[in-house]
């Protein structure tokens, strides 16, 4: 996905002149989308060392709030993007299920780091850890690195935006092809 | 107490123990049957006073376990190392969490995870496993083909 970093998206639609002023034309998904990819709430949720990565990204150096990320939440009936930071063991399994499950959809995930994708270092000969998270929850955005830096994280971020704008929810294209299962 | 002073003095306390050369701290071999009188003897004895079990841990060598206590002194600030070999079919130890309380937690997780019995625990159950667990994750033959993948 390609995130331009020079160019922010500008509001979707077009201005149409007139006297002492301009009417905006748009299309009312779109404006949705906009919306809500610019208002991401985080649950707070780390499972490792990656979460030390998303402290940092959340701090003054990094600062995710430009991206409209500030706002962390301790339940996730409050979060819109769970981002998963670190390993998931068997035992954490179903708590991670659950919370993603209390989310209010829509809900975002972002799989941080070698752990949340693949089990990472611990693939092979590990009796405890999930191979990958995406095994519980489905997973939008992936990021490499073992731990990823901040700027990887904000990069996985703004594809998550960009993703979000570009299209429907994964609750409206389950509606409208039920026969596709996600 | 130096290195040296240490293990010149502290075979009155343990009969019979041996000691190893190298490593970081003086390493001390004791029985399992002796493990109960000597922990007591290092932590109450004035002039060693190993009030700190600052760890507490289990070797799989195949051929035998191995307990290993790592002790210090708040006071004399020296330290040291207790060693114990047990038989891996049969792994059975005296607990120590009476002179030192923080030894209850982590022989309980060396009890689910090596499945080292220890006589006289007040709460021996698993620790962080679930309670039903098949099996001793940390020996070196454990199997699990449903979650292990080997290489």
């Amino acid at each position: 996905m390609d995130v331009n970093p020079k160019a922010p998206a500008p509001f979707p639609g077009e201005v149409i002149q007139t006297p002492g002023g301009g009417i905006l034309v748009s299309r009312m998904d779109q404006v949705i989308n906009w919306a809500r990819s610019n208002s991401l709430w985080p649950l707070v949720f780390g499972t490792s060392c990656c979460a030390i990565e998303m402290m940092s990204t959340a701090a003054a150096k990094y600062d995710w709030s430009r991206f409209g990320f500030e706002v962390a939440r301790a339940t996730p009936r409050q979060a819109d993007v769970i981002i998963i930071a670190g390993t998931i063991v068997n035992k954490m399994a179903p708590v991670l299920k659950r919370l993603y499950d209390q989310m209010a959809e829509p809900k975002y995930v972002i799989a941080m780091g070698a752990c949340a994708t693949s089990g990472g270092p611990f693939f092979y000969n590990t009796y405890s850890v999930v191979k990958g998270a995406d095994h519980i929850i489905p997973v939008d955005v992936y990021i490499a690195g073992c731990p990823p830096r901040p700027e990887a994280l904000i990069h996985a971020m703004l594809s998550l935006q960009e993703k979000i704008k570009s299209g429907m929810t994964r609750e409206q294209i389950k509606m409208e092809k039920p026969e596709q299962s996600f | 107490m130096t290195r040296e002073e240490l293990q010149n003095s502290l075979p009155d306390l343990a009969p019979g123990a041996t000691f190893e050369e190298g490593g970081e701290w003086l390493n001390m071999n004791v029985t399992a049957e002796s493990w109960k009188a000597v922990s007591h003897a290092l932590k109450f004895t004035a002039g060693f006073d190993f009030d700190y079990l600052f760890c507490l841990t289990c070797v799989d060598w195949k051929t035998h376990l191995t307990m290993v206590y790592h002790l210090t002194s708040t006071t004399h600030r020296h330290n040291m190392v207790v060693k114990i070999k047990l038989d891996r079919t049969k792994p059975e130890v005296e607990t120590v969490c009476d002179t030192w309380r923080t030894a209850e937690f982590h022989e309980r997780e060396v009890f689910e995870l090596f499945g080292v019995v220890f006589l006289n625990h007040p709460d021996l159950r698993n620790l962080i496993l679930p309670d039903v667990w098949d099996g001793f994750p940390l020996r070196k033959d454990y199997e699990d083909p449903i979650n292990m993948i080997k290489l």
